[in-house]
């Protein structure tokens, strides 16, 4: 079949004109490449929508089902029955959408540059853009976050309905136009930074012992403050340890702009996701530019 | 048109573990023309095309590529250079025409514009009925054609290929021919890399031969291959001990200039080499050989590398 459509004559390429050596400025072609790279990210977002969908909502909604959908239900009520059940959807909601946020760093940052890089090769193009090749790292971070940024909004409903118990929704615009779009570029920068730590023989690896306790010990489930209550020797160490995760001032963060459940403070919820997107954002980069350039 | 357009001062790269793939490459590429790196695999071959192309940093020397030093300003770099990889490297997210489309808008193209001139590339390379096909469905040629329509979709000055037809089969490396041949006449600067001496030899104004990451001659083929010193080489098998036939040969065919072991043959240069094989069989038998197999032909650049390394292109 190949063969019987290779060419038998010659190809004429006598309209292809060759350009003098004659260069855009490094900035306009860069901005120009770079906003190519997101549209090209965005269409293979669009062309993908039929798995980006099911992928996103899967997991919350099978999370929101079972927690506070079927427990309530057949009177396993998380934290008892009643109020304390309407409490706990009010709390996942936020947990959810912090989860779904974090997911989308991993799914369309990390994993897909897991492959380009070490399987298929196919970054090797896309750094042959004219921008400098951080850039190109950069353009990733901002497509994930465009991507939970989307995930977050498809979620919201599911987290808001499905509940057998009712869902207090406090929304704060503010914060939530804010601390929405700071989570989505910390998840991405994280995704960023896993895709280029890991080979794609790894993957199984990440999964299992790095994306599962990010997302079980994330404050997902439980507002940060509750885990006062883990002490050894009088040391809330559980409570010290979450904070270097990232996923928990997302979760917090969402908390405090949706809902009236308590939360952590805002003075440490934008420093620390500020903070984490910038370090994650440089590692990122600069694994990224390790791994492509030799 | 003889304007330089790539130049490498001392070029190397020095790998992790001491491991020199480049060392000291001096070289410089005329305007126009179909410049070759020739080479056995491992010779620093693809090393050179990733510094020249931005993606290799070196360690020292420098390098411009259209007049701009490629360590300093990378990304002004790959505004003028067009790349063909050894892999396939489409994407593959996307099918064929959005392939090229998305190239195009890379490079600051319109997106009518982009659409326009990926549509007349499929035309071109023959892809058009490919055009909503996925990359990977396409056979070894077509991808190949497709990574080529790629590269010069934003009409670079230069475009590198690096071993375009490694992998190809007869046909599609006939076809990728023509294309370079095409793109030649129309003024494209080309340097690509190959360890194939019928390509180098078919399609490059100058070669550069490599190995060890060293330059080892430079010069247009006919020039490399007259820098022999004979006419015809002759190969000869045979059984038993072949550094003595070698010896023998080397010292009793009249006009021999050099003979060496190479793959269980011997490799006789001669020049003025009319009627020498009856002479070869009948110095090789009376010296208690059988000449088991017996082949004569023109010096090729194959035979230049022989002679260059003492080794051939395949080892």
């Amino acid at each position: 079949m190949a063969n019987a459509t290779e060419p038998t004559t010659p190809i004429s390429t006598s309209s292809i004109s060759i350009a003098p050596i004659a260069t855009r400025s490094a900035s306009k072609a860069s901005w120009t490449a770079f906003r190519a790279l997101l549209l090209r990210d965005l269409t293979v977002l669009r062309k993908s929508l039929k798995e980006f969908i099911p992928r996103t909502l899967l997991q919350p909604f099978m999370l929101v089902f079972v927690f506070a959908y079927v427990f309530p239900k057949i009177g396993q009520g998380v934290g008892g029955g009643g109020a304390a059940a309407a409490a706990f959807s009010t709390q996942l909601i936020a947990g959810v959408i912090g989860l779904a946020v974090i997911f989308q760093g991993i799914q369309s940052v990390a994993l897909p540059l897991v492959n380009e890089i070490g399987f298929t090769r196919e970054i090797e193009d896309r750094v042959l853009a004219p921008l400098p090749v951080g850039m190109v790292g950069v353009e990733k971070i901002a497509n994930g976050a465009i991507n939970g940024l989307i995930a977050a909004v498809l979620v919201f409903p599911i987290a808001a309905i499905v509940p057998a118990t009712p869902v207090h929704l406090q929304i704060k615009w503010l914060e939530l136009i804010t601390l929405a779009p700071l989570s989505a570029i910390t998840a991405a920068s994280l995704g960023l930074f896993f895709g280029t730590k890991f080979e794609p023989r790894q993957v199984p690896m990440l999964f299992g012992v790095i994306v599962l306790p990010i997302t079980f010990l994330g404050a997902v489930y439980y507002p940060w403050s509750a885990l006062s209550g883990v002490k050894a020797f009088g040391v809330p160490w559980l409570q010290i340890l979450t904070l270097a995760n990232p996923l928990v001032y997302m979760s917090e963060g969402f908390r405090a702009a949706l809902t009236p459940t308590p939360h952590m403070s805002l003075w440490a919820v934008y420093p620390a996701l500020i903070g984490f997107s910038l370090l994650l954002g440089v590692l990122g980069v600069k694994g990224f530019r390790k791994r492509v350039l030799s | 048109m003889s304007e330089t357009v790539i130049r490498t001062e001392g070029l190397t790269k020095v790998y992790p573990g001491d491991i020199r793939a480049v060392n000291g490459l001096d070289l410089d590429v005329k305007q126009g023309e179909i410049f070759g790196l020739l080479g056995p695999n491992g010779a620093g071959k693809t090393t050179t095309a990733g510094m020249l192309t931005t993606r290799v940093v070196p360690t020292s020397g420098r390098a411009w590529v259209g007049g701009v030093e490629v360590s300093e300003h990378p990304a002004l770099v790959k505004q003028v250079i067009g790349v063909v990889p050894q892999s396939n490297t489409l994407d593959r997210s996307l099918d064929v025409r959005e392939n090229l489309y998305f190239h195009g808008r890379f490079f600051g193209m319109g997106a009518k514009e982009s659409r326009r001139e990926a549509d007349r590339l499929l035309e071109v390379f023959r892809l058009t009925e490919r055009a909503t096909a996925p990359v990977l469905a396409l056979s070894g040629g077509m991808a190949q054609r497709l990574m080529v329509a790629r590269a010069i979709m934003h009409r670079p000055s230069i475009l590198f290929l690096d071993e375009p037809t490694a992998g190809l089969d007869p046909q599609s490396r006939l076809a990728l021919w023509e294309i370079l041949g095409d793109l030649h006449r129309d003024g494209q600067t080309i340097l690509l890399t190959t360890h194939y001496m019928e390509e180098a030899d078919q399609l490059c104004a100058r070669i550069a031969i490599i190995d060890h990451g060293e330059l080892l001659a430079l010069d247009t083929p006919e020039a490399l291959k007259k820098s022999v010193g004979a006419d015809t080489v002759v190969t000869v098998s045979a059984h038993g001990d072949l550094e003595v036939l070698s010896e023998v040969l080397r010292t009793k065919v009249p006009g021999a200039s050099s003979a060496r072991c190479v793959e269980n043959a011997v490799v006789l240069e001669v020049s003025g080499g009319g009627g020498v094989l009856p002479i070869v069989i009948a110095t090789a038998d009376a010296a208690g050989f059988t000449v088991t197999d017996l082949s004569i032909a023109e010096p090729t650049l194959e035979t230049v590398f022989i002679n260059l390394t003492g080794k051939d292109l395949r080892d």
